[in-house]
């Protein structure tokens, strides 16, 4: 029974500051949202943390001081974030799950509010859920070893020319392998099991403004060199991987220097911003000037502006701020045939189709996008998280379909299904207090018992408002009135962070799975509001029966979620794992499934992605998504930005 | 579970499952007790079943029906609300009120008719195990044949014996008629349909939105049949489509995961209204549906009947058989609650489906060993010599069991015996003097007409043929080929392009009378080569099919079994050609038919009764339809038949065996 362990809030019953903030070690004060001007948003990301220069052994590179003149930042050159990160799983490398000697999970490092925490329920739940068990280890090599990396083909005149310019390079193998994947399942996978790589980037540079850019994308014209512009990283599309078939030398286009915010125009509300920023540095260094962009997707630790732009990315608050399209203003990219941009920064235009739309969503084919222009808000005043517990999913859905309807949908607004509810109370850390647990049986009985509730059943929404105080209460109201004519009922604040909570911390636990033989993965799609359910029914449905078909042995997990909330339909969101003991290639297996369950989505009028992008993954529909002219039309494009394929990843087409 | 080899190739020897007889509990335990037990089915999901005023109100507020009623508001200027109480009023007379209270009375007093009627009620567990399965599984349609009234009662009964779900079932208005028996059906789970409600938008809307609405919900099976109607025939009729779209649609637009049909084959050794068909096929009207009429046939209840075999095959799932060959996602750009006709791929798609179910239903047809008998004895209408007579029957048992027909044959009991208990069942039918056995005429009274001496006689042979017709499956597609060999034999084209021309000839021609899949004629065509080369027929040494020393029983057995569809096409044939006149309207066609051929037999001319039976000259007009030879033109409100003489003679002449040459036929149809 994953439900006995478990609890969950109410606002019938009022908890005392400090009992309900299990979530954080240091009780910030957000959570019980009195009024406070939000000048950080510590929760649930990490702190940025600063950096210490590496000391590698660069076999070849060229690395000077930079000659940018930042406005509002000023660092060292370095590789990104390489240097704190796994290279063989999600996140910073002193950020872990794992079960402990005592049977309890714990959550290492200090970034995060659950750091540091012991999860007793995790252990149970992710034993029964997926039949595994501790003792049936699969760990993951620890050490990249060299032996299994291509050595570097490389273009002995590009280089030279390179060197000449001054930007910095490397191909080591540490860095070329780093780039040389996203983090979809079999990617992780294969660096977890220590593979053999087929192709890996020959190089990696290291522009450090739009200018480098040019002369670097010049050169790899010049000598036909491939580029694959790298961001954030964060790729669930296969679109960082190296084609195998490429014979050229292979050049990782690394934006993560050109991170700088240009400039800020308060008068117009836009900031013009290096592409390479990374989202929690933006947001951290614009909350700094009393402003946000609000463009937080779940991966903003780590992905970059660049790829945002390049995949069409969603944040969680676009119901406030937008989606990504909606946020820019202005886009400079450069491409083999030069420079693309537009003359002005007007708010709409008339001219012809849009050629931002040529960039966004084009996944690195035609270009790098340098330098961004976005909108930005001042910081809201209040921020309010909230949820409500729904008898079913059902009705659920109903509930955000009328939200929808009405045009008064929260910031963010998620429902989660029952299996997400239990997932995520499994994360919930030790109660300290026997008056906390006291309380929190109370709440449960409530729920269940006198509202008749079934724990299998039940399902949570899960809000973020934000605005000024008045109109978020307001707003608030009108939630919660709403909800309350679908059976909703307020279940407090902690239940709603916690479940953004999960949304962070799940690529580590996806980590934790694969060293206990469980694979896992997330998938998304947007559907029509008419087909929510039976969208979400028979992908679900389909998963276990393929799982069944292929000898998987235990039985799947398959959770989803409503993850946005448009006027005519939704974003949903899957989550789906299993333990994989007794299967021979257990990817393989995986692959098939996750085929399967794509198809039961467009067979069921849910669209090829909503945000994660086509990659090489998805490639094999995109004639049937957008029809043969479509696909004409883009290669055209592609043929007279690029005829040279130099940025030949191959995606998309 | 669902059977994904519906479109492998077919297994001659199917593994068939074992039979347990129902009535055996029944006769050693209180019926009563029986009838009150605790009933408590697994339903779909777990579903909670559905009250059917609840039920009702679903469908009354769904989309689906809201639109339609707007539309026809708007066509109509009638207020919607107007329309609205119309479409109440349709569900009313439509809907089931499922109680278990009368599906008790029913299994109560059905238990004492089925005592009293029949000897054995057998079914068989592992398909009721499936089906258990498959019911909590997927939405589950189940589709029996139908060969008599007692067929959804008899379902129902089962089921509620097994403790599975009760179904719901669509049934013809006509037993509506029947006052307390019509609710009495209602309340035990059957709904009512129109039998034509063509150009009724309203009517239609409510009618699939209402099945439509169960099946999503899976608050209970459904049951109808493929068929349609009764076969009067016991050949399996050509199925209609228009049920089979609505179950299935849902799963095309992703309502549910699956849909799990399940065919359901039921076998009579005796049907109740045997020579009752005979009469109507001779054109004598069948009687209406009436409760006294009810009562009156109580006089059945003092005969035996013999058994029921009922096997409940795989289930079929349509998911697994639309894979690669329905797109679903062409549904995702038209809302799914506005009534759509569907798309052409969908269309082959169901009626593909359709056929199939409808073959899987024949492949599990429990065969008698009378059926064997009535086919021999049809060729011999003048008698056969006891002796001679099982000595064939022995023969035929054999070469239909190497076709794989489901035969009951009682193991240990000498095959005398076999034959004797069979005539002694079926007395009314054939009779045994001295040492030959004959077909029973009637022994009317009074002085006699020649007319009235015909008809006693047409009726004998056509009630002989419906247990004939039982086994034509199993000997079909061979059948086929040997005529086709007939043929050309006759005019010297032994060759296999010649013999396979005359055979999809032949196949395209009997595709109203037979269960043919649309496009299948090649797969026949090998599968018939297959059998015969199995047997020892024939042999296939290169490009020639040719008959084996010992191949002359099989093929002159099966040229006279399909003898009578020959001559009865051909006698149509010649009718039209000869004798029909200008304005033939399609109402006079029957009995004009009929009485060309009354007049032929009297005459001496033509020694064939069944071209008699209404049936075969319907089944005979829809082949001359299909293949352009015949045309129906509808004039004021009557609808006339345009005959092409030229084509009709013909294709006469191919049946008579006077084969054109090959592409002389083919320009012509």
């Amino acid at each position: 029974m994953l439900f006995e362990g478990n609890r969950f809030s109410s606002p019938f019953v009022t908890v005392p500051t400090g009992f309900c903030s299990w979530l954080c070690v240091v009780h910030r004060g957000t959570t019980t949202s009195e009024t406070r001007p939000r000048c950080d948003w510590s929760f649930p990301y990490c702190q940025y943390t600063k950096e210490e220069p590496r000391c590698g052994k660069p076999i070849l590179n060229n690395r000077e001081p930079r000659r940018g003149k930042p406005i509002l930042n000023n660092r060292e050159p370095r590789r990104g974030k390489q240097e704190i990160m796994k290279w063989n799983g999600w996140g910073y490398s002193d950020s872990k799950f794992l079960f402990n000697k005592k049977g309890q999970a714990e959550f290492t490092g200090k970034r995060y509010r659950l750091s540091g925490m012991t999860l007793p329920s995790l252990q149970d739940w992710f034993e029964n859920t997926f039949g595994a068990s501790v003792k049936h280890k699969s760990p993951a090599t620890v050490i990249l070893n060299a032996s299994v990396v291509p050595p570097p083909r490389l273009n002995e005149a590009f280089v030279e020319n390179l060197k000449a310019t001054g930007i910095p390079f490397s191909n080591e193998a540490e860095d070329r392998v780093f780039r040389a994947h996203g983090h979809c399942l079999h990617e992780i996978f294969a660096l977890r099991e220590g593979k053999k790589f087929e192709r890996v980037p020959d190089m990696v540079v290291w522009p450090n403004c739009h200018n480098d850019v040019v002369k670097i994308v010049e050169l790899a014209c010049k000598h036909n060199v491939c580029l694959i512009p790298y961001g954030g990283g964060t790729s669930v599309t296969s679109a960082l991987e190296c084609p195998p078939e490429e014979t050229r030398c292979i050049v990782s286009l690394d934006t993560s220097q050109m991170n700088r915010i240009l400039w800020l125009d308060e008068n117009n509300l836009v900031a013009h911003v290096e592409a390479g920023i990374i989202g929690q540095d933006l947001e951290r260094l614009l909350n700094e000037s009393g402003y946000c962009t609000g463009h937080e997707p779940d991966s903003m630790e780590f992905s970059s502006l660049g790829g945002w732009v390049a995949t069409r990315a969603s944040g969680m608050k676009k119901n406030v701020y937008g989606n990504i399209e909606d946020l820019v203003i202005h886009i400079k990219a450069v491409t083999p045939r030069g420079v693309i941009e537009k003359s002005c920064q007007g708010p709409r235009t008339s001219t012809g189709p849009d050629i931002h739309h040529f960039i966004l969503g084009s996944e690195g084919t035609l270009g790098v996008v340098t330098e961004v222009t976005m909108k930005i808000r001042p910081i809201p005043e209040y921020q309010k998280y909230g949820s409500v517990v729904f008898p079913k999913f059902e009705a659920g859905v109903a509930c955000l379909r009328e939200v929808a309807k009405q045009r008064c949908a929260p910031a963010s607004i998620r429902l989660m299904d029952n299996k997400q509810f239990h997932f995520g109370h499994a994360l919930k850390p030790q109660v300290s207090s026997i008056f906390t647990h006291f309380v929190e049986g109370l709440k449960k009985f409530y729920i269940t018992k006198l509202k008749g509730f079934d724990p299998h059943q039940l399902v949570v929404a899960t809000l973020l408002f934000e605005g000024d105080r008045e109109r978020v209460l307001q707003h608030e109201k009108q939630v919660y009135d709403i909800a309350a004519t679908f059976g909703g009922l307020a279940a407090g604040e902690d239940n709603g962070q916690r479940g953004y909570l999960l949304t962070f911390v799940i690529a580590y636990l996806r980590d934790l799975g694969m060293d206990y033989c469980v694979v896992a993965e997330s998938f998304e799609t947007s559907v029509p509001w008419d087909r929510v359910l039976d969208l979400c029914q028979n992908v679900k449905e389909r998963i276990i029966r393929e799982c069944k078909e292929r000898g998987v042995q235990f039985q799947p997990l398959t959770s989803c979620r409503v993850t946005q909330t448009y006027d005519s339909g939704a974003c949903i969101y899957f989550y789906f794992a299993f333990n994989y003991r007794g299967l021979a290639d257990p990817v393989h297996t995986y692959e098939q499934v996750e085929h399967a369950a794509r198809e039961e989505i467009l067979a069921n009028g849910g669209s090829l992605s909503h945000h994660h992008g086509v990659g090489k993954l998805r490639k094999e529909w995109m004639k049937d998504s957008i029809s043969n002219v479509g696909v004409g039309m883009l290669k055209s494009v592609k043929e007279y930005v690029d005829p040279e394929n130099i940025f030949g990843n191959r995606n998309l087409l | 579970m669902a059977s994904k080899t519906l479109y492998s190739q077919r297994d001659p020897m199917l593994k068939r499952d074992c039979f347990e007889d129902i009535l055996e509990e029944r006769r050693n335990s209180s019926d009563l007790k029986y009838a009150l037990r605790c009933y408590a089915p697994v339903l779909y999901k777990g579903v909670t079943p559905c009250k059917a005023n609840m039920l009702k109100n679903i469908v009354l507020q769904s989309d689906q029906l809201h639109y339609v009623i707007n539309q026809v508001s708007q066509e109509s200027g009638e207020a919607p609300d107007i329309i609205q109480e119309e479409a109440s009023v349709i569900l009313e007379e439509m809907a089931h009120r499922l109680q278990i209270s009368t599906v008790r009375c029913f299994a109560f007093a059905l238990s004492k008719a089925f005592k009293t009627l029949f000897q054995h009620v057998c079914v068989n567990e592992e398909g009721i195990q499936r089906l258990q399965q498959a019911i909590q599984e997927h939405p589950v349609v189940l589709l029996p044949s139908h060969r008599s009234y007692m067929d959804f009662l008899l379902m129902s009964y089962i089921l509620y014996t097994y403790d599975l779900a009760l179904p719901v079932i669509a049934a013809g208005m006509d037993f509506m008629g029947m006052k307390f028996v019509g609710e009495m059906l209602r309340m035990s789970g059957a709904f009512f349909i129109r039998r034509s409600f063509g150009g009724d938008k309203l009517y239609w809307a409510v009618f699939s939105e209402y099945v439509k609405t169960m099946l999503r919900n899976g608050f209970a099976p459904i049951e109808f049949f493929l068929e349609g109607t009764r076969s009067r025939t016991c050949k399996s009729l050509t199925p209609k489509l228009g049920l089979l779209n609505i179950v299935i649609e849902p799963f095309f637009k992703g309502e549910v995961f699956d849909v799990n049909l399940v065919p359901v084959s039921i076998s009579y050794e005796r049907i109740l209204e045997e020579s009752l068909y005979a009469r109507e096929l001779l054109g004598v009207p069948k009687p209406k549906e009436s409760t006294s009429g009810l009562l009156k046939a109580r006089r059945i209840l003092s005969e035996d009947y013999g058994s029921i075999h009922v096997y409940f095959g795989q289930p079929v799932s349509v998911r697994s058989l639309a894979q690669g060959k329905v797109n679903r996602s062409t549904y995702n750009l038209f809302p799914r609650h506005i009534p759509r006709k569907p798309m052409e791929e969908t269309q082959s798609f169901v009626n593909d489906t359709a056929y199939r179910i409808v073959r899987l239903q024949e492949d599990n047809m429990v065969l008698k060993p009378w059926v064997l008998m009535a086919s021999l004895l049809l060729q011999n209408l003048e008698g056969l010599e006891l002796s001679v007579l099982t000595e064939q029957t022995v023969w035929l048992r054999g070469l239909a069991l190497s076709y794989a027909a489901f035969l009951d044959w009682p193991d240990q009991a000498p095959t005398a015996k076999v034959v004797s208990s069979s005539l002694a069942l079926h007395r009314g039918l054939a009779c045994v003097s001295g040492d030959r056995v004959s077909l029973v005429v009637g022994e009317p009274l009074g002085p006699v007409t020649p007319e009235e001496a015909l008809f006693n006689r047409a009726v004998s042979v056509l009630s002989c043929a419906s247990y004939r017709n039982q086994v034509l499956h199993v000997f079909l597609r061979p059948a086929m080929l040997a005529v086709a060999m007939h043929t050309a034999a006759s005019s010297k084209k032994s060759e296999w392009p010649g013999l396979y021309n005359c055979f999809s000839f032949l196949w395209d021609m009997f595709s109203n009378d037979f269960i043919l899949c649309p496009g299948d004629t090649v797969q026949d065509f090998e599968e018939a080569c297959y059998l015969l080369v199995k047997t020892g027929a024939v042999q296939m040494p290169q490009q020639d099919i040719v008959m084996t020393d010992i191949g002359q029983p099989t093929l002159s057995f099966f040229n006279g079994l399909l003898e009578p569809f020959l001559q009865g096409y051909q006698v149509v044939c010649r009718y039209l050609c000869e004798e029909a006149s200008e304005g033939l309207t399609e109402k006079q066609y029957i009995p004009a038919v009929r009485s060309f051929a009354v007049k032929l037999i009297l005459a001496g001319n033509l020694r064939c009764y069944e071209v008699l039976s209404s049936d075969m000259q319907k089944n005979a007009l829809a082949a001359l339809l299909r293949m352009d030879a015949v045309r129906k033109v509808k004039v004021a409100d009557q609808v006339t038949l345009i005959v092409n003489k030229m084509a009709v003679n013909s294709i006469d002449d191919i049946l008579g065996g006077k084969l054109p040459t090959q592409k002389a036929l083919l320009a012509r149809l």
